[in-house]
């Protein structure tokens, strides 16, 4: 069974009375472990169809099969608990909570689903070192370079132990240096089973992923899957 | 997220924009400051009235001559109103239950002694009257158990009386002229003082059918009879109104007991206590919608944290509750520094002005605490209902 399979989805847009086609008939099926790169221009739908998948917004028309859930039978709270469980974000302007330092911001998922303090800080403390950030505990965000926040904002993505990893842009923000190293870190996670869907206006970035979903107003133009390597 | 960590989540957040939350919490504080602070007056007022009244003990009742509806005028239309005599009010001794009764009769006149001339108080009273009130002599002794209807002419001075008119020299013995007639003074008061205006010290005692005579009087102002404490006053009353039936021929006269006086007076100051803590509940008011402003503000500031929250798993419950939280945190916090500057006041104004009646209304202070929880409660539910209505994408592109 697939993880993720999409099935004539469709998302539109009411603005000024006119409808916007953010997404159209998108039919796409994604096997756990994947990694993925969506690339398109701009206004193509590529962040809407990564909000669709992380079960932030939902479909206009057409179904989402999570897993085998028919994603439009949950209400509100099971979609929250799907997110908490199974699904990391990144995003590209990082969105940690300025007030609290690095191990708290990776702590909020598991202070949202009620894990207790000593555990928690068990969990982030490893999820900080993962991404090399040990020594950076205590520093807030005001105090970390761009990277450093991007790593923070991955090593809280992960701490629940989610099953897929969505990224939009999240090396828009960066230079090119800290923008490799964030993908490396992303890959790695990959490498170890965690189904990795990144979108990304860089060629370069887009042209690792094994399998490379194009975008164009709203449809899916181009699905390539590299030779294994 | 457990309570503990809803509380330091909203501390943390309520932190991080320290003096905001200040100025917003303070508006409550001055809320229940105000509220402390009027019903502590409100309320020293209650008791100082209270104390004033209770003071001769609440076993006491008092009977005027005429019949009146509460404590208006006597209405003496349907019959005649006969006077109370002396000799009414040694029937009543013979009244159940009844301990002591004192005829009472009040007026001023010209007091000549120790060759000075004063206008003052006259209590023409009977022997019973020092036990009765609980009324120590510090010199000689009360008016003596004369035959009360001929009592010899003799008087007791009020402490300032005794000053004024003899100084520090002891005026037993002396003579006393009082509206003329001559008096021999025979005992002086111990100091009272006030009671509900009337100075207990500048006053002349003298034998009720004395003072009768002096103001060329049919009757008594007033009988006070004082029962045993143990006796239910309806059942002292009901005696009391059978004997002065049997004696008038009907019932002209009004009954009124301390605890009637002590319930009606004990409700109309309840009823300043409550209207100052209401003027305090609307300073209150006005914080609640400081801290109503304030919470739209920060939903609207943090509309990006909360698609975070949202996206990491937080469901619109939980959202909810954390500005619920923070709302309520705000308003408990400033509530609880108004009730302990409040607090520190009433003390403070007590040890400073010992002479200003004020005391905690300890019901209306723990109510101020709970109104001000409640108005954090009230405040953060529109914009706590607002950030859970939030669509987590919308929220996301918010910064
Ligand atoms: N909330 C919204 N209301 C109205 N229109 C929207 C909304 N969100 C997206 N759209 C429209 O849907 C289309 C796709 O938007 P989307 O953000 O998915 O594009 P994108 O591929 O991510 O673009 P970019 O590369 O610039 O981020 C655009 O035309 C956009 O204007
Ligand atoms: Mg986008």
């Amino acid at each position: 069974m697939a993880m993720i399979r999409l099935e004539a989805l469709g998302r539109t847009f009411e603005v000024g009375g006119q409808q916007v086609r953010a997404l159209d008939q998108v039919d796409l099926t994604i096997e756990a472990g994947e990694y993925l790169s969506i690339m398109g221009p701009s206004g193509s739908g590529k962040s809407t169809l990564l909000n669709v998948l992380g079960l932030l917004d939902t479909p206009s028309v057409g179904a989402y099969w999570l897993d085998g859930v028919n994603t439009s039978t949950m209400g509100d709270d099971q979609l929250a608990a799907t997110r908490q469980a199974q699904i990391g974000f990144v995003f590209q302007s990082f969105h940690l909570v300025p007030r609290m330092t690095a191990a708290e911001n990776v702590e909020l998922p598991m202070l949202l689903a009620g894990i207790g303090g000593a555990e928690r800080r068990e969990r982030a403390h490893r999820s900080l070192a993962g991404v090399g950030l040990a020594d950076r505990a205590d520093h807030r965000p005001a105090q970390l370079s761009g990277g450093e926040r991007q790593r923070v904002a991955i090593a809280r993505a992960i701490v629940m132990q989610p099953r897929l990893l969505l990224a939009d842009e999240p090396t828009g923000n960066l230079d090119t240096g800290s923008g490799a190293e964030i993908v490396r870190i992303m890959e790695t996670l990959n490498e170890r089973g965690l189904t990795l869907i990144v979108v990304t206006h860089d060629l370069q970035i887009g042209e690792r992923a094994r399998r490379r979903l194009r975008l164009r107003d709203g449809r899916v133009v181009e699905d390539l899957r590299a030779a294994q390597a | 997220m457990n309570g503990r960590e809803l509380v330091r989540f909203a501390t943390h957040s309520a932190l991080s924009h320290r003096l905001r939350s200040v100025l917003t919490a303070l508006g409550i504080g001055i809320g229940v400051t105000a509220v402390v602070l009027l019903t502590s007056m409100g309320e020293g007022l209650h008791r100082y009235v209270l104390e004033q009244f209770t003071q001769f003990g609440t076993n006491i009742i008092g009977i005027n001559p005429g019949r009146s509806t509460t404590f208006g005028a006597s209405t003496g239309i349907f019959g005649s109103v006969r006077p109370l005599t002396i000799d009414d009010a040694e029937a009543l001794k013979r009244v159940p239950f009844v301990l002591n009764t004192v005829p009472v009769v009040q007026g001023t006149a010209s007091v000549e002694g120790g060759g000075r001339e004063r206008s003052t108080n006259i209590s023409g009273v009977g022997p019973e009257f020092q036990t009765a009130f609980d009324f120590r002599v510090a010199l000689g002794t009360f008016l003596p158990a004369d035959d009360p209807r001929a009592p010899r002419p003799l008087a007791v001075l009020g402490a300032k009386m005794r000053h004024e008119l003899y100084g520090e020299r002891s005026p037993l013995g002396e003579l006393l002229r009082v509206g003329g007639e001559r008096y021999r003074v025979i005992g002086v008061m111990e100091p009272k003082g006030q009671v509900l205006g009337f100075d207990l010290d500048d006053t002349v005692y003298i034998p009720a059918a004395r003072a009768l005579e002096l103001y060329n009087r049919q009757g008594l102002f007033e009988i006070d009879v004082l029962y045993d404490k143990a006796v239910p006053a309806d059942e002292v009353v009901a005696g009391i109104e059978r004997m002065i039936i049997a004696r008038h021929g009907g019932l002209d006269v009004t009954i009124t007991t301390q605890q009637q006086m002590l319930d009606v007076l004990g409700s109309v100051l309840d009823i300043v206590t409550f209207a100052v803590a209401a003027l305090g509940g609307i300073s209150l008011l006005v914080g609640g919608v400081g801290i109503f402003t304030i919470m739209t503000i920060a939903v609207r500031e943090r509309t990006a944290e909360i698609g975070l929250l949202r996206a990491i798993g937080a469901g619109r419950a939980q959202i909810r509750a954390i500005f619920l939280g923070e709302s309520i945190l705000l308003a408990g916090i400033g509530g609880a520094g108004g009730l302990l500057v409040g607090g520190l006041t009433v003390v403070l104004l007590g040890v400073a002005v010992p002479a200003l009646p004020v005391g905690i209304a300890l019901p209306y202070v723990v109510a101020a605490e709970a109104v001000a929880v409640l108005i954090g409660l009230a405040a953060g539910v529109v914009p706590a209902q607002r950030a859970a209505a939030l669509d987590p994408v919308e929220a996301l592109r918010a910064e």
